[in-house]
């Protein structure tokens, strides 16, 4: 059966996190699910947007919802910042008939209308329930047996809470690892936040979580932290060194979207999934990987 | 004849969809202090400042730096017993600080969100780049070298924009946002 969603990278997405885009491209791809992306999608706001005007934030983010109606699909969001902005946008017009009136009348002047009829998705939700662990592993063709993975959940995917899902322990990120054939480790920081933008605006306090983040990983004995969300992979990467610098430790610790590890265990090239663009080369990881027997593909590699 | 109001109630104003008065709710437990990971980094932990916007402190409460030091990680409100939306409570009490143009010395918090919603108005867009003003300059030199080292190598990696991506139809998003808020400012 084929799946087919509205899909809003994000402005992370087009540069910084290209990796992220690349893989959740061809995994999605080889899983028989088409992402389509949104026409003349625009910024979701991020966090700073509610900091200046919540109602210009919720105007940002209900135009790429419009945008998103007219396709007809539920829309895919890879970063979680983006994804909780339109989940909880979609939540507040739909539960509030004058906010939804007000942001429409704005909406007319690009010619759309917000509806309510679009569902929210994050990306890992796609894998986690749309896809499913279980066809996940029958497409497994290179399982990533004996890679020590820690699931790093961050802060938006599940917060704030929206049904009734497990806002504390939650375990669908663990059931990916492990359909994909890698041991997930027992991460105890895998809710905790990664500073988000606190790492511009508070650095002192973002780069002490950061650190926090990799001495779990390395407690754990993670040969790579997963991450599903751009912000996260940013701070816990390219400050990595800067954590080092600041407080004398030697921490290098891969950071991956967990569609890049999908990628390698359904035989994707690492190339076409973004892998080398890392500061923490993931390769050394991969290697021992290949070493102990369970390759994935090396035919790319530089 | 004016009627003045608190500023309890100037807060309780600004949270979105707030049934009843959900500050009046707090029992003080201590929960959301415990909970979040910047509380060693502020001024008052999220206890306090709720118990000092009750008490109608708002000087001290402006002047803090609480607010400016949430992460936006809503840990502490999906564990308040209370059901209080202290993350959404935080946002308010920013929006608020930046209307009055009040805000303690030397943050940057502010500043950069300023640039960035002046940055999203003008392209639709995110662009790292033009950011960088807002902050750098507040920065020292070992930091800044560090953030120079951090971008070239972004920018090896092919991961750091260098030009500006914008939305096509720019003309009638920027008349979109002139129906929510007056432009004048921001443009």
């Amino acid at each position: 059966m084929k799946k087919e969603f509205a899909y809003f990278p994000g402005c992370s997405l087009e540069k910084m996190a290209i990796s992220y885009h690349m893989s959740a491209i061809e995994t999605t791809k080889k899983l028989g699910v088409h992402l389509k992306e949104l026409e003349d999608w625009n910024c979701c706001g991020a966090t700073t947007y509610s900091y200046i005007d919540e109602l210009l934030a919720y105007t940002l983010s209900a135009r790429n919802l419009a945008i998103a109606e007219q396709t007809g699909l539920d829309v895919v969001a890879p970063c979680s910042a983006c994804y909780k902005n339109m989940y909880f946008t979609a939540a507040h017009l739909k539960k509030d008939p004058d906010l939804a009136e007000h942001i429409n009348f704005a909406l007319e002047e690009d010619n759309l209308h917000f509806t309510g009829s679009v569902g929210v998705k994050h990306l890992i939700e796609v894998f986690a329930y749309d896809i499913g662990p279980e066809e996940l592993k029958s497409k497994v063709v290179k399982p990533l047996t004996g890679l020590r993975i820690a699931p790093y959940y961050g802060c938006q995917i599940v917060r704030p809470q929206k049904d009734h899902e497990d806002v504390e322990l939650p375990q669908f990120f663990e059931e990916i690892l492990s359909a994909i054939g890698a041991t997930p480790v027992n991460y105890p920081l895998k809710m905790r936040c990664c500073g988000g933008s606190l790492i511009i605006s508070s650095r002192p306090a973002a780069l002490s979580m950061v650190r926090n983040l990799l001495q779990c990983a390395v407690d754990s004995q993670a040969d790579v932290v997963a991450t599903a969300c751009p912000m996260c992979q940013v701070n816990l990467e390219v400050y990595q060194q800067q954590v080092n610098q600041e407080f004398g430790t030697n921490f290098s610790v891969p950071i991956m979207y967990f569609t890049q590890l999908i990628g390698l265990a359904l035989g994707i090239p690492q190339k076409k999934l973004g892998i080398g663009k890392e500061f923490v080369a993931a390769t050394p990881a991969l290697l021992r990987l290949e070493q102990a027997g369970a390759a994935p593909d090396q035919e790319t590699k530089e | 004849m004016s009627e003045t109001i608190s500023f309890r109630q100037e807060v309780a104003n600004l949270l979105y969809a707030s049934e009843g008065e959900p500050l009046n709710t707090c029992i003080q437990c201590g929960t959301c202090s415990g909970t979040c990971p910047v509380a060693p980094y502020m001024d008052y932990t999220p206890r306090q400042i709720i118990a000092m916007i009750n008490q109608g402190m708002k000087e001290q409460v402006l002047e803090s730096n609480t607010f400016w030091y949430c992460a936006s990680c809503y840990h502490c409100t999906v564990r308040c017993p209370q059901d209080i939306n202290i993350t959404d409570l935080m946002y308010a009490l920013k929006r608020y600080s930046i209307w009055k143009g009040q805000h303690k010395e030397g943050l940057i918090g502010p500043t950069f969100s300023e640039a960035f919603v002046k940055m999203i108005v003008r392209t639709g867009r995110s662009f790292e780049p033009v950011l960088a003003p807002s902050y750098i300059f507040s920065f020292g030199m070992r930091e800044l070298l560090l953030e120079v080292q951090g971008a070239t190598e972004l920018l090896l990696k092919g991961r750091l924009p260098l030009l500006p991506s914008r939305i096509k139809r720019l003309d009638n998003f920027k008349r979109m946002l002139g129906r929510i808020i007056p432009m004048g400012g921001l443009e």
